[in-house]
């Protein structure tokens, strides 16, 4: 467990970052929490020449109000978003996600930038990022530019941040006070990443039934995304239409297998998952 | 004078502790010393495969590599990884691979550098050619015509075949209202001890000594296993076991890696380090269990069971390791359990396949066997109808039948069986817990309950009992020193690795000489400073090791009793130690300061006829026979039937280790043993694909539970001591993992019996549960 030489930098600033980043190009990789790259390091399985670090960064760090949205930074930890009293009231889907992330010593140094960025299958962030409609802001030298989550994650461990980008804050809108919302996962035993992990929020018209729903999936195929087919199966529907819905998490998906779970078992825990996560949802929501 | 508390009995807190959360103990990687070189061991990535050639010219030329050695280079100056169990073929088992490697993990070459850093880089520039070679994988096709031969020199896949073979068996199928057939499997396991193994050595070329820090259980049989590969003289090696963070039964064994770092120090003439990597410690160290068995059970329809008939297939992996082929063996033996079933007979094959060895892993065979029994009992109660509980209590041994005689040829010293069933079920409140059961199950709900009346096999003597070829026996040895201060030291020749005997030893000599608990230092693992010891495995540590140092004690107290009465007048019978004193038992205020009887000792300025002077005792101290602990535990689970996720509702253990010195320390045994027992049932497996990759080959893949996927856990005891040694102590280091592992699977199969669903294989992954229960559906 012993990494490949390299060289440490620590970035004071982006600017300073995104230089950086253009000074050593491909031998070099950003370093947040280094809960994901280190112990990819530690396997030689990622052999940087330069590690650039921005953990340090206070521009990337915080979680704010602007303008009616709530920006998180990038090298925001886990921990901060987990117990931020902001994003306890406004965001609660993200808070209750956060909070099923890893251990304390995994939520303490890993941060919301680099579980995105990384896009492991199996991340918990993704889904509840999917459902909340997050934008994640990006910067290079040539400029920012801001993404939907919707068209972030490309594929497994790709996003849409190109190289010499930095992946800087994440955007919410926060849904309507009375929307409801639940993030459930399925532990794989041995890592504790989400075997399936399914964020649901939903709001509901005056009687009761879905006015909108948004559901995000995670650790069900190569990358994380959203159950439209879900989604579109509740609009104006209620309680009872939630079972059928459900099952279609799994529409057109190309479920991964292992030993922890065949692709076949992982679409079922996705279904019921799925279902549970609505009636939770539905359960807290107010009309 | 503040009056001087009782020890034993107390529930006060492990001594070793402050040390070990502070980060201030010493383990093996905590060793450092000036010139020390880091060691790094390349692996086969092949399951079996040729070893066609090896490039070592990038990696010697490499910075900061000092040495590069292969299995060719150590040709001849190593000896075999030794196996002292009996086996029909013993494999040569080199320290580095010679011409083959015969499982992912086996060394291949090791690299000596600088740094770790620095020997990484050149392990990565070392080149093997191999030519691959099928594997064998499935220990039951070992044995197949057209399965490749893992060792040539044998012809043959299989290591062994033993047979306890008994006629009475046939007999009780004849008898039988129903024989139940079917077949178990104890998965294989990873002992996965939060430190992993590691090996200092340091050659004194002027005085040719050796000194090795090995995280081990067996500081002195290593060291006689070494003197032997290394053909050098025992008095040339001290071995020293300092922290050694959990064994479970993988640290009672002897390493290539522990031989290869003693000889890269010997011929580097540096001190040498080698510290093993998680990956590693998957790949390469002993793994647990492993063992598949068809059984045959005669029962009756009131549930009494009149013998049983096993047939096991054993996977050795691809060499034997220091006890491999003797595990099997306690399973066959124990198989019986806590019941008096007349007939027993089984047979046993032994097969090699392309993986690691399989040797003791917490509880070593009893596991093994407490599951069978288990299992039978519930099949059993199942087939007839019957409750579980009751066919446990038509089966038991009754509690007068001890010392009673077993089927399996063993002698259980004492037990009462029902006495811990009874209790159990009432700490679970079993009979509203099936009311609630039946009332869960008209709603749909899955409950179920598992009970598991374990009984297993402790401190394993006498000697005789355990392999001829084991350098030591089934005894163990203590010295007492009295210090010139009155304080006491033990040298213990048992090798606490968590157990706490640094606490329990003190207990018992402290209330012994009526000293305080902080005036004791309890010595261990260290062969220069401690007299030759056996080790802790096997629940040994109390139950041989605490005779060993009371026997001492008393040595020392009549001793010390005669001085007093010279300088008393008063004969030695009647005086007790007490509150720092020699007092006469009848009128303590005639007493006499324990420090002047010490003085007297030391001082010898009036030389007393027939004591010589100073105070030190010891002895070697044989145990007459074995001590079986014994318990029931009780789980209630709740099975999601839509994703087959078992929860634990309740979970109840009561032990019975017979007398009991320190309550908290056997409450932490439990609990810990709980914990892996559980994860045997539920979480645990070690994965080679169908080639003989490993799979699980780091902590992202092997599912070491953790806190939040256990319960918790409500403890008790009773109470039944011993006859066969002066503490009337039994042993708990295993007894956790022996009862939880059938209870957790016992619970779940209850949950799923409405379903016809009669078995299902550990680990009882929820895909397992809910494929189980989706054909039951469809059916
Ligand atoms: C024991 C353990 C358990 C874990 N359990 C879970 C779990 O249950 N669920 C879960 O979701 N995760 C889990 N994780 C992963 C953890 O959440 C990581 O911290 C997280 O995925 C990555 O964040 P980081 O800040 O540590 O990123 P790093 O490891 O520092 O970086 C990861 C990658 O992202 C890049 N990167 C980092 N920051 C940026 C940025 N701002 N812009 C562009 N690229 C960037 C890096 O270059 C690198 O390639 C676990 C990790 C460990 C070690």
């Amino acid at each position: 467990m012993f990494p490949a030489p390299f060289e440490y930098h620590r970035a004071g600033s982006v600017k300073e970052a995104l230089s950086m980043l253009r000074q050593f190009g491909d031998d070099a990789k950003l370093l947040a929490g280094g809960h994901s790259l280190v112990p990819m390091m530690k396997m030689r399985l990622a052999t940087p020449a330069h590690l650039i670090d921005i953990g340090s960064v206070r521009e990337l760090s915080g979680i704010r109000e602007e303008g009616g949205k709530i920006v998180i930074g990038a090298a925001t930890t886990h921990a901060q978003v987990e117990t931020s009293d902001l994003v306890r009231r406004k965001l609660g889907l993200l808070a209750e996600c956060a909070a099923l992330i890893g251990d304390v010593q995994v939520r303490n140094r890993g941060t919301l930038g680099g579980s995105l960025a990384h896009a492991d299958p199996a991340a918990d962030y993704p889904a509840a990022v999917l459902a909340l409609d997050g934008e994640v802001s990006l910067e290079s030298e040539s400029g920012a530019r801001t993404v939907k989550a919707d068209d972030f994650f490309i594929d497994l461990m790709t996003t849409a941040a190109q190289p010499g980008e930095i992946v800087t804050a994440v955007r919410f809108t926060p849904p309507a006070p009375a929307a409801g919302y639940a993030y459930l996962k399925h532990r794989q035993p041995a890592s504790g990443f989400a075997l399936v992990g399914i964020a649901a929020l939903v709001t509901l018209d005056g009687k009761g039934n879905f006015q909108s729903v948004r559901v995000g999936v995670t650790g069900l195929c190569a990358k994380a995304f959203r159950a439209k087919a879900v989604e579109s199966a509740l609009a104006g529907k209620g309680r009872d239409a939630i079972a059928q819905a459900a099952a279609h998490v799994t529409d057109g998906a190309d479920a991964l297998s292992d030993i922890h779970a065949s692709s076949e078992f992982r679409s079922e825990l996705a279904r019921v998952y799925t279902r549970r996560a609505l009636e939770q949802a539905l359960a807290r929501a107010k009309s | 004078m503040p009056v001087i508390p009782k020890f034993v009995g107390e529930r006060i807190k492990r001594r070793e502790d402050p040390r070990l959360v502070s980060g201030t103990g010493t383990y093996v990687d905590d060793v450092k010393l000036v010139g020390m070189v880091s060691a790094m061991i390349l692996r086969s990535p092949y399951p079996h495969a040729k070893i066609i050639s090896i490039d070592v010219g990038k990696a010697r030329a490499a910075d900061g590599v000092v040495a590069v050695l292969t299995g060719e280079d150590l040709r001849g100056k190593i000896g075999s990884v030794p196996c002292v169990a009996p086996a029909e073929r013993v494999p040569f088992h080199p320290v580095l691979a010679l011409g083959k490697v015969r499982f992912v993990g086996e060394p291949v070459a090791v690299v000596v550098a600088s740094n770790p850093y620095k020997a990484q880089d050149a392990l990565d520039l070392l080149d093997v050619d191999y030519d691959p070679l099928d594997a064998v994988v499935d220990p039951e096709k070992a044995f197949d015509k057209d399965a490749p031969v893992i060792h040539e020199e044998f012809g043959t896949n299989l290591c062994m075949r033993s047979e306890v073979p008994n006629p009475q068996v046939d007999e009780a199928m004849r008898k039988a209202d129903k024989v139940i057939k079917f077949r178990l499997v104890n998965q294989r396991l990873a002992p996965a001890p939060m430190e992993p193994r590691g090996v200092v050595a340091q050659w004194h070329p002027g005085l040719k000594q050796l000194t090795l820090w090995s995280s081990t259980q067996i500081p002195h049989l290593l060291r006689s296993q070494l003197a032997e590969m290394l053909k050098l003289g025992e008095n040339h090696i001290r071995v020293i076991a300092p922290e050694v963070g959990g064994g479970f039964g993988c640290k009672l064994n002897v390493y290539p890696e522990e031989a290869l770092v003693a000889y890269l120090a010997m011929t580097l003439n540096r001190p040498v380090k080698w510290i093993e990597r998680r990956r590693e410690n998957l790949a390469a160290t002993t793994h647990g269990r492993d063992q598949i068995t068809y059984l045959e059970v005669a029962a009756k329809k009131d549930g009494e069971v009149l013998g049983v008939k096993a047939s096991f297939v054993c996977d050795m992996g691809a060499y034997l390791h220091l006890l491999t082929p003797a595990i099997p063996g306690f399973s066959g033996l124990m198989m019986t359990g806590c019941y008096k079933i007349p007939a027993l007979a089984f047979e046993q094959k032994f097969a090699f396949t392309n993986k690691m060895s399989t040797d003791a892993y917490r509880g070593a065979g009893r596991p093994e066997a407490a599951y069978i029994a288990e299992r039978v009992m519930d099949m059993v109660a199942s087939e007839f109808g019957l409750d579980p509980a009751d066919v446990r209590r038509k089966n038991f041994i009754p509690k007068e039948a001890f010392p009673a005689p077993t089927a399996g040829g063993l002698v259980y010293d004492s037990g009462d069986y029902n006495l811990a069933l009874d209790k159990a079920l009432a700490m679970v409140e079993y009979k509203k817990m099936r009311a609630e059961q039946e009332a869960a199950r008209k709603q749909g709900r899955l409950i179920g309950i598992g009970i598991s009346s374990y009984v297993e096999i402790c401190g394993i003597g006498p000697s005789a009992l355990l392999p001829p070829k084991l350098k030591g026996g089934g005894w163990e040895s203590a010295t007492v020193r009295i210090e010139p201060d009155s304080k006491v030291t033990v040298l213990t020749g048992i090798s606490p690795h968590g157990q706490g005997q640094e606490t329990t030893f003190a207990q018992l000599v402290a209330d012994a000489f009526g000293i305080d608990i902080d005036d004791v230092v309890v010595v261990h693992g260290d062969t220069a400073q401690v007299q030759y010891g056996i080790g802790t495995f096997g629940s040994r540590g109390t139950t041989v090791g605490g005779p060993a140092l009371m026997l001492t004690v008393q040595k020392l107290q009549d001793k010390m009793k005669k001085i007093a009465s010279t300088m008393m007048e008063v004969p030695p019978d009647q005086l007790i130690f007490t509150e720092r004193t020699i007092a006469m038992a009848s009128d303590p205020s005639r007493s006499i300061p324990l420090q002047q009887v010490v003085d007297a000792a030391y001082g010898y300025k009036m030389p007393i006829p027939g004591v010589e002077p100073g105070l030190e005792e010891k002895t070697f101290y044989e145990p007459s026979a074995c001590t079986f602990p014994f318990g029931t535990h009780v789980a209630v689970v709740e099975v999601d039937p839509e994703t087959g996720v078992v929860k634990f509702l309740k979970y109840v253990a009561v032990d019975d280790c017979g007398k009991i010195i320190s309550p908290l320390l056997v409450d932490g045994q439990v609990h810990g043993g709980i914990a892996q027992g559980i994860a045997q049932a539920l979480y645990e497996e070690v994965v080679y694909d169908e080639n003989g990759q490993l799979v699980t080959a780091s902590l992202m893949d092997y599912a070491v539970p953790k806190a939040d996927m256990l319960p918790h856990f409500d403890c008790a005891n009773t109470i039944t001591p011993s006859p066969v040694n002066m503490l009337g102590v039994k042993g708990v280091g295993e007894a956790g993992t022996i009862g939880s592992t059938p209870c957790a699977v016992n619970a779940v199969l209850d949950a799923l019996k409405p379903f016809g669903i009669r078995h299902l294989d550990m680990p009882l992954k929820p895909e397992k549960i809910w494929n189980a229960l989706r054909n039951a559906k469809k059916a």
